[in-house]
């Protein structure tokens, strides 16, 4: 760095310069260090989830094919994963377990999709309606009650929420409403599972909406006012566009945490792997299929036993789906307002 | 501004405003003592003032007098601020705008304002005029309207052919004419204007005061601003507020500048206070 003509204090290294670079350079190398971390953290769960997935279609694993030598063999099909035949037939049935066992697994991509689907169903509007309450209709003192309120709703711990489903949702609420159909509600139940996520991610949705709608400058909102248009007017119309993106970020992150959640779920809405439209039948999701078969009996490497990982693998692609929608969405509806 | 005692602001152009001026004065807004508080600070202190239709009144004075307190308390845009108080009486058309039973909403729809910082929605051209009209439930042609807004706001002929653009790609002054379409559109009879040139270049703002001329013909303005000449430029009657929220001048803009009653007045025109 240093020149032939000094052009004056400070500028070239002296002794002091020299050391703060030293600094700079060992801060440098620490903060790298933790990044590098976390990104080969992450690459070795996907490696391993692949790696193992593998050995569930092909009876050994890719390093085992790639390092020993072992010949694949089919084991478990793809088509046999996700028979769409058996499925319209209505015969899809997911028991890996069982004495004839079936590997059918739409039966649990339809439990996590209807709990997903369920408690968007409940998150969303019930979140950005409270948004909009804390962010444009609340008083300053209602909304420093209410946003800490949100804030411990959010940091309760997930198997809570399950025993709140177990103990209360599904006997207490729902029962009785079962009961009027003529059904007997067991321990479990589908609906169960999409209230306690809902209710679950309602925070998610409503402090991550809150804040895109707080980031809307005030000399809209007065530009709108100043028109004659009420808070209603101003929260529709002006506000909520104008969060847009931020919203939708909350709503994408509120649905890929529903979809890989799993205690509240797997307490909520059991583990009877079944495609049905009765919202008080025990159905079971991906992640509560996940956690059954980590604490069963089978034996590590056995096919029943590798299915963890091929179920894994369908729960990352569907989170990494949101995640490129939620790209998507922040390319597609940047904040306009300047 | 100008520094010395023999250059004071010209009223040549304000001369040529006679036409207007000729006009018998019809009183739409009356300030009659009014006091405004923030929490426990007077920022306006028995303002007295009557506006007169189809008019331009300047408001000018210092920084932090009171000018956009005072144009926010005719509006009612004050309610947003939790601390102000308003204290007397602010009347439109002879009505109290704090009588119990005024809706600000109502009272907005009547009274149009425009902003420092051109606001437009992050919608697009046609979307932004056609806003107050959509929320007061207007039903009937509307693209008619939103023309007829943005030539009122000499804008027309620039974006005629983008009106679904967002009103965000415009350029600085074409957003502030924008604005003032957008708070023409619903035909309110006052529009109040609040440093509405101060963001501008002198091209931008230059078209914006010979819209405010014409805008005069129909409506009722009343325009705060810091710049002297463009008050003497068009104005017909000039408000002069002095530190301490006190209004210390109101008078025809030709008198004020040439002859004001107040030395004080002089001086902050003259440039030699505030
Ligand atoms: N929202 C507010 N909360 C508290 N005090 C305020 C608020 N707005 C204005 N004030 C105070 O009221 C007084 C008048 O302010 P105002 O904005 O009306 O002045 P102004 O004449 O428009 O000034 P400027 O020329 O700088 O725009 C100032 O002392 C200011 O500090
Ligand atoms: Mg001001």
């Amino acid at each position: 760095m240093s020149t032939d003509t000094n052009p004056g204090p400070g500028i070239t290294g002296d002794a002091a310069a020299t050391d703060a670079k030293q600094r700079n350079k060992r801060a440098r190398q620490v903060l790298f260090g933790c990044a590098a971390f976390t990104v080969l953290t992450t690459l070795a769960i996907f490696f391993v989830l692949i790696d193992n997935a593998v050995s569930y279609f092909y009876g050994a694993r890719a390093t085992e094919m790639i390092f020993l030598g072992v010949e694949p063999q089919s084991a478990v099909g793809l088509i046999e994963f996700l028979n769409v035949r058996e499925l319209l037939a209505g015969e899809a049935r997911w028991a890996p377990e069982h004495a004839t066992p079936s590997h059918n697994a739409w039966p649990i991509i339809f439990g996590t999709l209807a709990i997903t689907v369920g408690a968007a169903f409940v998150s969303i509007p019930i979140g950005t309606a409270t948004a909009l309450y804390v962010s444009e209709y609340a008083s300053p003192q209602v909304r420093s009650k209410l946003k800490p309120t949100l804030e411990v709703l959010a940091g309760i711990p997930t198997i809570v929420y399950g025993y709140f489903a177990i103990a209360f949702i599904n006997p207490v609420v729902l029962g009785p409403i079962a009961g009027l159909f003529g059904i007997n509600i067991g321990r479990y139940s589908m609906l169960s599972g999409m209230l306690v996520v809902g209710i679950m991610t309602i925070p998610m949705v409503s402090s991550i909406s809150e804040d895109a709608m707080q980031a809307v400058p005030d000399d809209l909102r007065n530009g709108a006012y100043a028109l004659g248009a009420t808070k209603y007017d101003v929260s529709v119309s002006v506000v909520t566009p104008a969060a847009i993106s931020g919203i939708f970020a909350s709503y994408i992150l509120a649905v890929s945490r529903a979809i890989g959640e799993t205690m509240a779920v797997t307490l909520a809405a059991g583990f009877n792997a079944n495609i049905t439209a009765n919202p008080f039948s025990e159905i079971m999701t991906m992640t509560a299929y996940m956690v059954s078969m980590a604490r069963g009996t089978s034996a590590i490497g056995t096919i029943e036993y590798q299915s963890l990982f091929a179920v894994g693998l369908v729960l990352f692609c569907m989170t990494l789906v949101m995640n490129l929608l939620n790209d998507w969405f922040k390319r597609r509806f940047q904040e306009e307002y300047r | 501004m100008s520094t010395s005692e023999d250059s004071l602001i010209t009223t040549e152009v304000s001369s040529e405003r006679t036409g207007r001026s000729d006009r018998p004065d019809e009183t739409v807004l009356a300030a009659r003592d009014l006091d405004v508080y923030y929490g426990d600070e007077r920022a306006l202190a028995s303002v007295d003032v009557e506006i007169p239709e189809h008019k331009v009144t300047a408001i000018i004075g210092p920084s932090g007098c009171g000018k956009s307190t005072f144009l926010r308390c005719i509006n009612r845009m004050n309610d947003q601020i939790a601390v102000c108080r308003v204290d007397g009486d602010l009347s439109f058309h002879g009505k109290n705008v704090y009588d119990d039973d005024v809706d600000p909403v109502a009272l907005r729809r009547r009274v149009g304002m425009v902003f420092q910082k051109p606001n437009p929605f992050p919608k697009s051209i046609y979307d932004n005029v056609a806003y107050g009209l959509r929320i007061q439930g207007f039903d009937g042609d509307m693209d008619a309207r939103v023309e007829e807004a943005l030539r009122g706001a000499a804008l027309w002929d620039e974006v005629k052919d983008q009106l679904d653009s967002s009103g965000l790609d415009l350029s600085g002054g074409q957003q502030q004419r924008l604005c003032i379409a957008r708070a023409i559109a619903p035909d309110p009879e006052v529009i109040l204007m609040d440093e509405p040139t101060s963001a501008l270049d002198p091209v931008a703002a230059s078209k914006i005061e010979d819209l405010i001329d014409e805008l005069a013909e129909q409506y009722t303005v009343v325009i705060v601003t810091h710049n002297m000449q463009q008050a003497a430029r068009i104005s017909d009657k000039t408000a002069v507020f002095l530190t301490g929220g006190k209004l210390v001048e109101f008078n025809e803009t030709a008198k004020v500048f040439e002859n004001p009653d107040e030395p004080r007045v002089e001086e902050y025109i003259t440039g030699k206070f505030g």
